[in-house]
């Protein structure tokens, strides 16, 4: 059930270059079910900025009521959302959209997570309730430089994980897909979200393993009802385009034409 | 004494709140959040007669207090929106206004004549202004001939009435409104949106794949005001207004200079609730202008 709700801002604290961390309290964190959704924040009651921003949610608390969204802060609308303080609410439209899978991994396997820049926020919800079901993981994290990297400590105390810098200023130097062809990891499935040309070398690299990717591209309203965000299919579906916002952002591997 | 009802030539409307078409698909999405029967009508998404796939991402960009968009009509055709889409809204209590689309009045007619016998179909609004595709739309609209003849085509078909959709991407807005009526058009529904563009700010290039897209939003209500204020002036069918409504304010502007009944468009993707949040606020909005009757309104800047 998706709910507009004003949330409460319990916490928000910047944790890396233009990166912030936001915690906001409501009813409408009880219907966050899966790891992957996202939320679709208006962040003035003005007409400037106007429309409503999609953030990622990162981690969810049920028993407090409260999750969490990771963002970069580097447009008029995500600037606004960073000066908000403690006990301001921010209007939310949510949860929205498909996540990603759990149940596709079980007890005992292991689950390969790559994250890109912001795509790197919704895997950690993700790792923690992989980890609630005893599936272990391997966290592959993408950044522009050491400036940006964030919640290096978070995944580490969950399992494995590998931080790869673009300039090299901190871990790998490269793409995460750079790091992959090093190290060649084992695993049952992979999990990913960040930008298109990371999802596309993900497919390719591993033609025959089980993946789910997360995309994003620019949204309207969010819930499936603009066809702002519309994507090409491929013959593994009979639909002719899905919808990031409601059919997506996650995906199986695959039906997105990259 | 329901004080917002609104007689229109084919639709009997419990109040004069209409969800835009291409701002609200076919409803489905929206009747998550409320039951549809609260709406004066609903102008469903364009239909033409094929599939449409519409045009490449980005189909969207933020403006100062509007957006840019040029989505392309995409929609599933008229056999599935006959199926399945218009079957689903036959359970809430609302009048459908079916928005056709075509590139030439041979399709026109054909979605024309077949969309107009569906049972909830009440009337037609013929997508003459849709600025995001090669062919047909915009052509038909900023012609004063083309506009009167695919008019006059399809309300030869047309079981319901027929409202035509302008484009304000003229020179003489009132000049094609005057050859709509003509044609034998039963009302207008204006504004569909502006031609814009947005560059990326680092690339120097449009933002949207498109190029162009069209602009709407609170940004544009004043032209569309203006606009509805000429045209109302200039024929004597009645007017459904839009162009930027978020507020029972703009509402009773857009009633002012003319309009007979209000679409709210981009208003829908900032706040779901924004249509009957409308029509709960319009009764005090009557109250404190002191008329009884949303109609007394209508025109009244022209008194």
């Amino acid at each position: 059930m998706i709910h507009q709700e004003r949330m409460k801002v319990v916490r928000q604290q910047q944790i890396a270059e233009d990166i912030f961390e936001l915690t906001l309290t409501g009813q409408l964190v009880l219907d966050m079910k899966q790891p992957g959704q996202f939320v679709h924040l208006r962040v003035t009651d003005t007409y400037e900025p106007l429309l409503r921003r999609p953030i990622s949610i990162a981690s969810i608390d049920h028993e407090l009521k409260e999750f969490t969204m990771i963002y970069r802060a580097d447009g008029r609308g995500t600037k606004i959302l960073s000066e908000k303080h403690l006990g301001e609410v921010v209007d939310v439209l949510g949860p929205l959209g498909h996540g990603f899978p759990v149940e596709e991994a079980e007890p005992g396997q292991t689950a390969l997570l790559v994250g890109g820049g912001i795509g790197v926020p919704p895997l950690y919800q993700l790792s923690k309730e992989l980890h609630a079901k005893g599936v272990r993981t391997i966290h592959v994290l993408g950044f522009q430089s050491a400036n940006n990297v964030f919640y290096e400590k978070q995944f580490s105390e969950l399992d494995e994980t590998y931080i790869v810098t673009a300039d090299g200023s901190q871990g790998t130097k490269g793409f995460v897909t750079d790091l992959l062809k090093g190290k060649a990891p084992t695993f049952d499935v992979f999990y990913s979200c960040g930008p298109t040309p990371m999802l596309s070398a993900l497919e390719q690299a591993y033609p025959d393993k089980k993946g789910f990717l997360s995309f994003e591209e620019r949204m309207g309203c969010g819930i499936g009802a603009c066809f702002a965000c519309v994507c090409n299919t491929t013959a593994a579906t009979d639909k002719e385009y899905l919808k990031i916002c409601s059919d997506g952002p996650v995906f199986p591997r695959g039906v997105v034409k990259l | 004494m329901n004080r917002l009802q609104v007689e229109l030539p084919g639709l009997s409307l419990k109040n004069p709140i209409i969800p835009a078409s291409g701002c609200f698909g076919f409803g489905q999405e929206y009747g998550q959040f409320y039951d549809l029967s609260k709406l004066g009508a609903i102008m469903i998404k364009a239909t033409t007669l094929e599939t449409r796939f519409g045009n490449p991402t980005p189909r969207v960009a933020e403006t100062a207090a509007g957006m840019l968009n040029a989505i392309g009509l995409q929609n599933p055709g008229l056999e599935h929106v006959l199926a399945h889409e218009l079957p689903w809204l036959e359970k809430y209590d609302v009048p459908i206004i079916a928005n056709v689309a075509g590139t030439e009045t041979a399709d026109y007619v054909a979605v024309a004549e077949a969309i107009s016998k569906a049972p909830n179909v009440h009337a037609l609004e013929l997508n003459i202004s849709c600025p995001n595709v090669k062919c047909g739309g915009i052509q038909f609209g900023t012609d004063p001939k083309s506009a009167s003849d695919l008019t006059a085509a399809v309300k030869a078909v047309s079981d319901v009435p027929v409202y035509v959709k302008l484009s304000p991407n003229v020179t003489n807005i009132a000049e094609i409104a005057k050859a709509v009526e003509a044609g034998g058009a039963d009302g207008i529904t204006m504004i569909n949106t502006l031609i814009g563009m947005r560059l990326h700010p680092r690339t120097g290039k449009p933002i949207i794949a498109n190029g162009t897209g069209g602009l709407s939003g609170p940004a544009v209500k004043p032209v569309a005001i203006r606009m509805v204020h000429e045209v109302s002036r200039n024929v004597n069918i009645p007017i459904i207004g839009m162009g930027g409504v978020a507020t029972a304010e703009d509402v009773i502007d857009f009633l002012s200079v003319g309009a007979s009944a209000v679409a709210v468009g981009t208003a829908n993707f900032v706040d779901p609730f924004v249509c009957p949040n409308i029509i709960d606020a319009l009764p005090q909005k009557l109250d404190e202008l002191g008329y009884d009757k949303l109609t007394d309104v209508i025109g009244r800047s022209h008194r």
